[in-house]
């Protein structure tokens, strides 16, 4: 049976190259270079998100909204079905001489639900298409990854792009200004 | 004020001066925030924690004996059916509507500002919440039916009526809490990874490892992560303004004169949103001394929320205006009695309390002097707080405790247990705010780093020079 998910690290005993750059505008170059050599397995690091990265990386538009279109309104339509049913299937009873589906009446419910489930649906829609919670991860094993959290600026090159090596790659993100460059084995 | 050498960086893309002061780049800013979680419990903190534990001890109390012996305890009588435990109600959901406004309107209008305050806000938000949420669970002393509140059919196979505004309510206010939950974690998984990776504590980091769910501050990640945040934002904006419209669909559908008004709905949010300023600055006011981060919270906010209090104010101010207005050209008596009744009956004095503290008093925050004073400023969020607490008590029960039928009339007094649940309250806000600020990031650092000037992948260069001194000088130093 295929597993669920692509992979979403490389397998062998390198995981790749990961290289410190000093600031935000020395990330955003390297990423342009990186991106126009012509790599596709790999990511930008950093404490915050860098104004203008994704484009430099070129990366496409988050498919999120369309989760939370579809939950929000999957929501909206339970709840006012939840309501029909109990005002009309489960318990008929008529109050104030209204109709049994009155339904402007179930509006705010129908509101609140829908956005409850829109918001669930950013929230794990986000996670899930980050592959979050993963504790474990090869880029942990570097001592100054530590420093993304507080002021580090990353670009990390998968060994499974079709265009890495060991050697070139390094050589290719020191000349990009990259402060420091180590490669990480696959934990 | 002359302009000090923190802000003679201006912006150069906007010319403005820098929100941050103090001269802070990125590891002075997790430093400034992290070093108070990591440090020793400070003794001043126990000074805090203690009495607000202490006041929470008094929650259980007048709950326990609530539940043991009933609503007699209380001061309740046939008219006035509901008084304190719906006014803390709408008390607290109210406070908690100024951390959404902070953390989602105030996000889709890109107010930069903001950054430095919405973590404790949105935590106020949420403590707010829980406080309210205590109340319907607890109003008809007997808990062990709360679960009637849900869309459940009761042991006598009766459904709760979807067409009433209380449970909408439910629905309301327990979704307003779990969205407001979400969306504060979702801002709390970068800055629980920043304390992973400053923990030296195996435990610490274990902890805080578990909860930062391996975040790695990927760019591929924070695609998703600032579309969800947009996201959250935009699904937080009408939630809120709903959620104080449909409290005041509480006594807006019923047919009683005083609450049978169209004017609710946008007069609940309003207020709601100046108590919630109010509460925040007085959080705000202490919290900024106690941990020294005059630099990140800085004048302008404060005065910033000033500005929002005053004009929630006056829309407060006008409503109570417009009430009266439309009692008299409606031309129905009743509602004209219930009016009069309000400002000149038996609890003229809560009105004038009310009045005095809503719309008198503020009136000062129309000079900068006092917005920038944060002796005044904090006392002012005290006056505006116990205000806002009077008008829902003022008209709660002064439109229930003279109804359409004179011999019917009474005169509402609480007892001690209504007080010592309300002081309660209190106690489990103060007590879970405490515990925030020891133990979890209170400022977003990830959001200040990305306000700073240098967080622009162009700030350097081509750098126009401004002449400071012609930058507005509003940066108080401190």
């Amino acid at each position: 049976m295929p597993p669920l998910l692509p992979p979403s690290l490389p397998d062998g005993p390198t995981y790749g190259v990961l290289a410190r750059f000093a600031g935000p505008r020395e990330l955003l170059h390297a990423c342009e270079r990186v991106r126009d050599a012509g790599f596709t397995r790999w990511d930008a690091h950093s404490p915050f998100p860098v104004h203008g990265l994704d484009r430099a990386m070129g990366l496409g538009t988050s498919p999120l909204p369309w989760i939370v279109l579809a939950l929000g309104l999957a929501g909206a339509a339970g709840a006012m079905l939840l309501q029909w049913w109990v005002h009309v299937r489960a318990y008929p009873l008529v109050i104030s001489g209204k109709p049994l589906f009155s339904w402007p009446a179930f509006v705010p419910v129908t509101f609140e639900v829908g956005v409850l489930f829109g918001a669930l649906g950013a929230v794990f829609g986000m996670f899930g298409l980050n592959r979050l919670p993963m504790h474990h991860h090869p880029l942990f094993q570097s001592a100054t990854f530590e420093r993304v959290s507080d002021d580090g600026f990353f670009v990390s090159i998968e060994s499974w792009d079709p265009k890495f090596d060991a050697q070139t790659t390094t050589r290719m993100l020191r000349d990009l200004g990259a402060v420091d460059v180590e490669l990480l084995a696959s934990s | 004020m002359a302009p000090t050498e923190e802000n003679a960086d201006c912006d150069p893309v906007r010319g403005r001066a820098p929100l941050i002061l103090g001269g802070h780049d990125f590891p002075s800013i997790t430093r400034a925030v992290c070093d108070p979680l990591e440090r020793p419990t400070p003794l001043g903190w126990w000074a805090f924690f203690l009495p607000s534990l202490g006041l929470l001890g008094l929650l259980g109390l007048a709950t326990g004996w609530l539940f043991w012996e009933g609503i007699g305890i209380w001061g309740l009588n046939n008219p006035v059916g509901w008084a304190f435990d719906i006014t803390n109600f709408v008390f607290w959901v109210g406070i908690g509507h100024a951390g959404t406004l902070i953390s989602a309107i105030l996000f889709l209008l890109r107010q930069r500002w903001r950054t430095s305050i919405n973590r404790s806000a949105e935590a106020m938000t949420i403590f707010a919440v829980m406080c309210a949420l205590i109340f319907p669970g607890i109003h008809v002393g007997r808990i062990w039916v709360a679960y009637w509140m849900l869309p459940l059919p009761n042991q006598m196979s009766m459904w709760p009526n979807f067409r009433s505004p209380l449970l909408w309510d439910v629905f309301a206010v327990s979704i307003y809490g779990t969205v407001s939950v979400m969306f504060w974690y979702v801002g709390l998984v970068p800055d629980l990874a920043t304390v992973r990776d400053r923990a030296r504590s195996l435990l610490r980091r274990r902890i805080f490892g578990a909860l930062a769910l391996g975040w790695r501050g990927s760019n591929r990640h924070w695609q998703h992560y600032e579309r969800a945040y947009l996201i959250l934002a935009g699904l937080a904006t009408p939630l809120v303004l709903s959620v104080h419209s449909i409290v005041s669909m509480d006594f807006a559908v019923s047919q009683l004169p005083g609450w049978h008004t169209t004017i609710f709905p946008p007069y609940f949010v309003a207020g709601a949103i100046f108590s919630g300023f109010a509460m925040v600055v007085t959080l705000m006011v202490i919290t900024r001394q106690a941990f020294g981060m005059q630099n990140l919270i800085t004048i302008r906010h404060f005065e910033n929320m000033a500005k929002i209090m005053i004009v929630t104010g006056l829309m407060v101010g006008y409503a109570y205006a417009m009430e009266f207005f439309i009692a008299w050209y409606s031309g129905n008596p009743y509602e004209g009695f219930a009016l009069l009744n309000r400002a000149f009956g038996p609890y003229s004095w809560a009105y004038w309390i009310m009045v005095s503290c809503n719309v008198l008093l503020p009136q000062i925050l129309w000079w900068r002097k006092a917005r920038t004073n944060l002796a005044i400023l904090f006392v002012m969020s005290l006056v505006v707080n116990v205000g806002m607490w009077f008008e829902r008590f003022v008209i709660i029960v002064t439109s229930l405790h003279r109804d359409y039928l004179p011999s019917s009339w009474d005169y509402y007094v609480p007892t001690i247990w209504e007080f010592l649940a309300l002081l309660g309250s209190f106690g489990l806000f103060f007590t879970m705010f405490c515990l925030f600020v020891r133990f979890l990031p209170i400022v977003a650092t990830a959001e200040v780093k990305g306000v700073l000037p240098q967080a622009d992948p162009h700030h350097g260069e081509e750098r126009v020079v401004l002449d400071v001194s012609k930058a507005p000088a509003r940066e108080a130093t401190t």
